[in-house]
């Protein structure tokens, strides 16, 4: 007998956000999303996170800068960027014409700095939300960032709650001991929702010359390597939080994307593979639509959270 | 800039560690211009993760070629690609050499050294048809290390070759040898692509001379589309130094504004 296939609801809520598909692209990944126009419709993402964003342009660190690992690439940029004033002069205006939620991914050296980056960007229009990155490892002595800690998240994003009119999403650090403990920090202190991972802090060795194969010794290590990790700890958190978690780690497919909607997050960020192809958020897009008509699944929310581990 | 998935090698030559593909890709070879660059991916699956930037070698309205050394674990999977196989590739890409307006009738030097000479040969013949007088200075470590010798003279594009071990053309540096030409003849551009050190140099002795100069700068790339920032070198602008991306703002600089390391 043949089935007549019926489209799939692909939209997902995130409460404050309401979302055509599960799908956004990572910051850091997607550098501020116009780069990506020749080879995808933007309008068909779910949404974009914009290249972390301080205040001021910020330079970045030495290179080498990336090096390829075994399913793996470890990076240590140093959020180099153009700063606020000249993303909203001169990216901002084009970004609006999309339609496709905007995120900003906001930085800052001290708690003060991402305060100011918010209170700047409150004054634009154009954008959905903010993704506040308190876990990058490759801008600090050791990787040292606010995600280590419960009370500094608490703490920062208390006060970018109060500073600002928009959404918070709450960008964490995979290396702790207790992914959960953080998360749980920053839910206390408001956060609309939490977004995890960001890389795992990482070395690469030249054996020859007996040196780090990165300028900045350190560096975070994204892709299909990191996805089980990630995984587990998306599944953890989603398990204990009220708020929405945006899953990530090393998706390169539909079905990667699916596991993650199934440990619990209500949407995914696509990294890594956008370097690899920069149409491989549409085509995850397409990956997840497929799985679910060919599962008999009419809307891709009622695969959120339902694995079933007893 | 357009994605290829399935583009077909026409053609497939090892030259004992260099590999030449032909690869039909219309849409990619009827824009591509000498200095871009393709990204090429080499597997499926997640590993090796990243494409590989590789130099335009030729291009034409059926396709590019492309040129080669086996160098990395990249390289190696690329060159067991037969004829009639397809490779995944994303270009043109970058920005690439200028070809002086006023340039007719007057000559250019192109220094290449090692796997650096790959999109010299395509520049050469650019500069041919705009009517300048091309000279490819061609420099290697040892005989086996300059295979384009009967490419460029199949072509009828004049050339010099130089190697470390002096077991062809001139014994010494590619950029000793520039020196040397630079005595008898001044050109209207220097042109250069291979390992830092010698563009480094080369760019000192183009100075020297008061000659232009264009160099094709090489880095690991993450994405070749100016997304993930990993390729930078440091750059003089009017705005002061910075780390730029090679892969967006370049991979061609003029000389006056690369800072060598």
């Amino acid at each position: 007998m043949a089935v007549t296939a019926r489209p799939v609801d692909l939209g997902v809520d995130l409460g404050f956000l309401r979302l055509r598909n599960p799908v956004l692209t990572a910051s850091g990944t997607f550098g501020y999303g116009l780069e990506f126009e020749p080879y995808l419709d933007l309008a068909k993402l779910g949404g974009l996170v914009v290249k972390g964003l301080y205040y001021g342009p910020r330079d970045g660190n030495p290179p080498p800068r990336l090096v390829e690992t075994a399913s793996g690439l470890i990076n240590a940029i140093g959020l180099q960027g153009v700063g606020v004033e000249a993303f909203a002069r001169k990216v901002l205006p084009r970004l609006r014409r999309i339609d496709t939620p905007v995120i900003v991914n906001v930085c800052g050296a001290d708690d003060d700095e991402y305060a100011a980056v918010v209170e700047f960007l409150d004054a634009q229009d154009g954008i959905a939300a903010y993704e506040l990155n308190i876990s990058c490892p490759n801008v600090k002595q050791d990787g040292a960032c606010p995600a280590l800690a419960p009370r500094p998240t608490f703490d920062l994003v208390k006060r970018i709650k109060a500073a600002t009119r928009r959404p918070v999403i709450t960008k964490l650090s995979p290396n702790v001991t207790s992914v959960v403990e953080i998360a749980q920090a920053a839910e206390e202190a408001g956060t609309d929702a939490v977004a995890l991972v960001n890389t795992f802090l990482a070395l690469a060795i030249d054996l020859e010359t007996r040196r780090p194969k990165l300028g900045n010794v350190y560096g975070g290590l994204s892709g299909p390597a990191i996805k089980p990790i990630a995984l587990r700890m998306v599944h953890q958190v989603a398990s204990r939080l009220k708020v929405p978690v945006i899953g990530m780690g090393g998706i390169m497919t539909g079905p990667d994307a699916l596991e993650f909607l199934m440990a619990g997050a209500a949407a995914v960020e696509v990294g890594t593979a956008n370097f690899v192809d920069p149409d491989a958020a549409v085509r995850i897009v397409a990956g997840i639509e497929r799985w679910c008509a060919a599962h008999g699944v009419p809307a891709v929310r009622d695969v959120i959270g339902t694995l079933e581990t007893r | 800039m357009t994605i290829e998935r399935h583009a077909r090698l026409s053609d497939v030559q090892i030259w004992g560690e260099h590999l030449h593909f032909a690869v039909e890709a219309p849409e990619i070879g009827r824009t591509a211009r000498p200095g871009q660059f393709v990204m090429i991916k080499v597997a499926e699956g997640g590993f090796p993760l990243l494409r590989r930037p590789l130099g335009v070698h030729n291009a034409n309205e059926s396709g590019l070629e492309l040129f080669f050394k086996v160098a990395g674990q990249g390289t190696e999977i690329l060159s067991r690609k037969k004829r009639g196989d397809t490779i995944d590739l994303i270009g043109p890409l970058g920005k690439g050499f200028t070809i002086p307006p006023s340039g007719a009738g007057r000559t250019a030097y192109l220094v290449g050294g090692g796997r650096g000479i790959a999109p010299l040969y395509f520049l050469a013949r650019e500069l041919a048809k705009a009517g300048m007088r091309p000279l490819v200075l061609y420099g290697g470590r040892c005989l086996t290390d300059i295979p384009l010798r009967e490419r460029f003279e199949a072509a009828g594009i004049p050339f010099l070759c130089s190697t470390d071990d002096g077991s062809f053309g001139f014994a010494g540096l590619v950029t000793e040898l520039a020196s040397l030409e630079l005595e008898k003849d001044k050109p209207a551009m220097i042109y250069g692509c291979g390992p830092d050190p010698m563009m480094k140099a080369l760019a000192g002795i183009a100075a020297k001379h008061g000659v232009p100069a264009e160099f094709s700068l090489e880095s690991v790339m993450g994405c070749g589309i100016g997304a993930c920032w990993g390729c930078v070198h440091r750059i003089r602008s009017e705005s002061g130094d910075g780390w730029v991306k090679i892969c967006e703002e370049g991979p061609v600089f003029p000389g006056e504004r690369i800072l060598w390391p």
